[in-house]
């Protein structure tokens, strides 16, 4: 029972962080709840759904259908990610310096919480499909009783959940103004992992060339097999051995989306947070 | 930055040419939770393609942190992974779904 409880957490726990990065980067947004349910119930139904076709996928694409999958779903995480640094340096601090005079104005309701929504259902998705696969196979295997089996996999959900709120409570220390600094940062640094990880993927595909094994080792210090080096792996991406093309692919990322919120977010922020801030003035007649 | 390009070109070229002078595949078998064998010898330096046979009816993913595979193998089903080029050294393999028994290793030599 302990066993399949630990492997259960560590599954979880990948998904768990990142829906905790999302809820304190969406923070004060009206509607974010049900967003992000919509997210982990659909992460849920399509982990289901990968895990009944496993072997379909496993055989798609001359054998690399798994990779393509992940590296798709990564990707679209990805993008969705950086959608949402650059939508958020536009329009972010207005709500944040609006956010407490006159509550979530406009400007929120136009705030694309899908995004956040989708990257939830994919972390979800993919961590899920993986522990009914394996919890399905320990049920057909016959090697625990149907109560240890529950047992065990609620502990592991159980605990994994439990991160997952631990990181969303310690960031919610953050004061407010800071809060949008600190989860953008996050968000930036999750992106680029996820693009390092489906760049391994696809290396692992044979679809890109690694560039370089393992171009250093810090394996000796922190594996990601650790409870640690795993929360680090999903959160900023830490790999002990990365590829050459791992290490592009993160930096790329990095750079590309903190570029993109510098150019785009900018210029066009400073007039509308100046109309913003004097109506942030005008006594509050609606509430 | 010319330095740079020529760099990233060598490497690609070097990856090229070690990818042609890859051989047969190598075969590594899943039964009853356990790896057989538990030691793959492989060639240091070269890409080679691993096909992984599971004989049990259940799903089993064959991970390794230290090579970054993870790859799900539907039961009574098999997978290929590519590895390498590898530096010489000795690499663990898992079951990520059996991980106290499905265990072992390749040796890049």
């Amino acid at each position: 029972m302990l066993g399949s409880a630990i492997i259960v957490f560590r599954e979880v726990l990948e998904a768990a962080l990142i829906v905790g990065v999302v809820l304190a980067a969406s923070v004060g947004a009206p509607r974010r709840g049900f967003w992000v349910s919509c997210g982990i119930a659909s992460g849920v139904v399509g982990a289901g759904l990968v895990a009944l076709f496993a072997t379909e996928i496993a055989a798609a694409a001359a054998g690399i259908g798994q990779e393509l999958l992940n590296a798709c779903i990564l990707l679209l995480a990805v993008g969705m990610l950086g959608w949402h640094n650059i939508w958020m340096s536009r329009h972010g601090r207005e709500l944040a310096a609006t956010a407490r005079s006159i509550g979530d104005a406009v400007v929120s309701g136009a705030r694309p919480l899908y995004v956040l929504a989708v990257v939830v259902g994919l972390a979800v998705l993919r961590e899920g499909s993986e522990t009914v696969l394996f919890l399905y196979g320990i049920a057909a295997g016959g090697g625990l009783s149907a109560g240890a089996l529950i047992a065990g996999g609620a502990l592991g959900l159980l605990g994994g959940v439990a991160m997952g709120a631990a990181l969303y409570l310690g960031l919610l220390r953050i004061p407010t103004r800071r809060l949008f600094t600190v989860t953008s940062w996050m968000v930036l640094l999750l992106a680029a992992g996820m693009a390092a990880q489906a760049a391994g993927y696809l290396v692992q595909a044979d679809l890109l060339p690694p560039l370089g094994n393992a171009i250093w080792d810090t394996s000796a210090v922190l594996t990601e097999d650790s409870v640690i080096g795993k929360t680090l792996h999903t959160l900023i991406g830490y790999v002990s051995r990365p590829d050459g093309i791992q290490i592009m692919f993160y930096l790329a990322v990095l750079a590309g989306i903190w570029l993109l919120t510098r150019v785009v977010g900018a210029p066009v922020s400073s007039p509308t947070r100046a109309s913003l801030r004097r109506n942030a003035e005008i006594p509050n007649t609606t509430g | 930055m010319p330095r740079l390009v020529l760099v990233v070109l060598a490497l690609i070229f070097g990856y090229a040419a070690s990818a042609m002078s890859q051989g047969a595949p190598y075969t590594l078998t899943i039964k009853d939770h356990m790896f057989q064998p538990t030691e793959v010898e492989i060639p240091a330096g070269k890409k080679i393609e691993l096909i992984v046979k599971n004989e049990d009816p259940t799903p089993e993913e064959f991970e390794s942190t230290e090579l970054r595979r993870e790859k799900v193998v539907p039961g009574g089903k098999q997978i290929t992974v590519y590895i390498g080029p590898l530096k010489p050294g000795r690499y663990e393999f898992f079951g990520d779904f059996n991980p106290k028994t499905a265990r072992g290793h390749i040796v890049a030599k």
